[in-house]
């Protein structure tokens, strides 16, 4: 088989299926249990510091 | 040691770029040789006089100043890209405009690039890299990493849109649509990107934050794609190394599929994901609520960047390109009308709650309106993605009407909301100078992309009617002549509307500078922030 038959193979076989696993795999760790207050703390991201950068290595309270 | 090493390499450079200007072997290479030895000279003379200064320790602040001239810049060259867009739009109306005494070097041709680029790369792209600079300092909580790369990025981008804009003008031009710069100025934009990508890179890696917040990942993503799109659309060997032209690496359709996977996905990473980076900070703080879903968002991201990357063979539906690979790109363009409008469903929910703001905010409601105008042109897109569909619109005026109402409408709005939202805080003034005035550049913008969009579809779709009308004998009916002299009027009403964009831009830019010089500056910079 020259290269491009087998790359074309690969691409609509395996390689597809990895890559829509793997879009999967982040829809559902998007949407683990648990994930909502982690979320809802990373979306008030944009309130904090605004005027001068977090002074400890942690900046959330 | 470090500053010696600056001032020997500029030094240098200085003296290869008089060298390549006196042997330079074309004029567009000559004066780009010399602009680089310019700005290789004033780069070696700042660092001479600023040798041996105190370096203040700043790891207290944000580093601002690389966003306000950032923010300068972005308003500049928005107001140079649509005058040279007007102009070469009247043209098309009034075609003695394109001035004999002028030729060649503002030919149509040539101004239709520079006009391209100057809204793309030069108005887009310094929008995309000030408002990065903001936005990820601010959420990553710590200063801008690399110490002044930050200011080499912002300089030396500034010199890519220089070396590009004279290298039109003067005739040097690979013929790669959104990439039409010869090497020289490719390989410069390349050691660019890579400290931008180092600079924005570096300060994730330094965050003080837990979690890299969602509008970093769709501008890193954006800078990570144009790296890879620039470098491998830009496979080329100079034919001299003292002149600008250069050679394809790839040919035929190789090299067709190649220039439109770029194509597609300047307008996918450069246009909507560095964008859509915009949205994600500017609507949720100008909004003061967080994003609607933040669940959603990760979606968005990661279908959004599935998905684009496969849309390109759109652009060659009935070419050589083969069948399988056209259907590819139709049904992957089709599909991304999910995450389009999941991302457009977050930035207009983020509202829900606040849309009283709508009608006392101007600024909300250019950024809402520029969503709408990213879900509309995210559905026309993938529509005429259909081959059926693009026999009719393909080459006709309809997809110049599109590109517009997504660069006009969603690119050119967030952009205005962003710099609004900016100035004001970023020289410490209270508010802007005029809402009002907000207020009108909004209605210049959106009527004028109205009448810029709806005559363009009356046009595209008359073009191309004309194009495939034959008669009972099978010869088409129409000359090329004929659908010029037809479409007169709505070439007057694009121009016209052209015009009041550009009008409105310039009226932000007085604002701007009215908030900046006329507003009183208030002793902290602070801004409101809700306690945790």
């Amino acid at each position: 088989m020259d290269t491009y038959s087998l790359m074309r193979e690969f691409a609509d076989s395996w390689g597809m299926l990895f890559l829509f696993s793997v879009f999967m795999f982040v829809v559902f760790w998007a949407f683990r249990p648990g994930s909502r207050s982690t979320h809802d703390d990373i979306a008030n991201i944009p309130f904090r510091n605004e005027d001068k950068p977090a002074v400890s290595k942690e900046a959330r309270s | 040691m470090w500053s010696t090493i600056k001032l020997v390499v500029l030094g240098v450079v200085v003296v290869i770029a008089a060298i390549a200007a006196n042997y330079g072997r074309d004029l567009a290479y000559q004066v780009q040789a010399i602009e680089i030895m310019l700005a290789a000279g004033v780069a070696f003379i700042y660092f001479v006089r600023t040798a041996g200064d105190e370096k203040a320790n700043n790891s207290g602040d944000y580093l601002d100043g690389v966003v306000r001239a950032g923010v300068i810049a972005t308003a500049l060259w928005a107001v140079t890209g649509f005058t040279v867009g007007v102009w070469i739009a009247s043209e098309l109306a009034f075609p003695w405009l394109n001035w004999e005494a002028v030729q060649p070097y503002l030919n149509f041709g040539r101004l239709r690039p520079l006009h391209t680029s100057a809204v793309i790369f030069a108005f887009g792209g310094n929008g995309l890299i000030a408002t990065s600079f903001y936005v990820v300092q601010r959420t990553s909580a710590t200063r801008l990493w690399g110490g002044n790369l930050g200011w080499f990025v912002f300089w030396g981008y500034q010199l890519v849109i220089l070396l590009a804009a004279t290298g039109y003008v003067l005739g040097a031009t690979q013929s790669k649509e959104y990439a039409e710069f010869e090497w020289l100025t490719d390989w410069w934009l390349t050691v660019v990107w890579v400290a931008y990508l180092a600079v924005f890179m570096g300060t994730l890696y330094k965050r003080k934050e837990k979690h890299i917040y969602v509008a970093n990942w769709f501008y890193l993503s954006f800078i990570i794609t144009i790296a890879m799109l620039h470098i491998v659309n830009n496979l080329s060997i100079p034919v001299s190394l003292l002149g600008s032209k250069s050679v394809q690496v790839f040919s035929g359709v190789q090299d067709m599929m190649v220039q439109w996977w770029y194509g597609h996905n300047a307008v996918g990473f450069f246009l909507t994901a560095g964008f859509l980076g915009m949205m994600y900070y500017f609507v949720p703080k100008q909004a003061e609520r967080p994003v609607f879903s933040y669940k959603l968002s990760i979606i968005h991201f990661w279908a959004l960047i599935f998905l684009y990357i496969w849309a390109g063979p759109h652009h060659l539906h009935y070419t050589a390109l083969p069948d399988w690979a056209g259907t590819l790109g139709m049904v992957m363009s089709i599909i991304l009308w999910m995450p389009s409008w999941g991302g457009m469903i977050n930035g207009l929910m983020t509202l829900s709650g606040a849309w009283d703001k709508l009608r006392t905010d101007p600024i909300i409601r250019m950024m809402v309106i520029s969503i709408g105008f990213y879900g509309m042109s995210t559905f026309e897109g993938p529509m005429m993605a259909i081959r059926a569909v693009n026999s009719l619109s393909h080459y006709t005026d309809w997809t110049i009407g599109h590109v517009h109402s997504g660069a006009l409408g969603w690119n050119g709005m967030i952009t205005f909301g962003a710099l609004y939202f900016l100035v004001p805080r970023l020289w410490g003034r209270e508010s802007l100078y005029s809402l009002k005035l907000v207020s009108w550049h909004f209605w210049l913008a959106t009527i004028g992309i109205i009448l810029y969009a709806a005559s363009m579809w009356v046009t595209g779709i008359m073009e191309g009617l004309m194009w495939r009308e034959v008669d009972a004998n099978g010869f088409l009916v129409n000359s090329f002549a004929d659908t010029v002299e037809a479409k007169f009027a709505m070439n007057a009403v694009r121009a016209t509307g052209g015009g009041m964009y550009l009008t409105g831009a310039i009226i932000m830019c007085y604002n701007l500078w009215a908030t900046v010089a006329k507003k009183p500056a208030v002793a902290s910079q602070t801004v409101a922030v809700p306690a945790e």
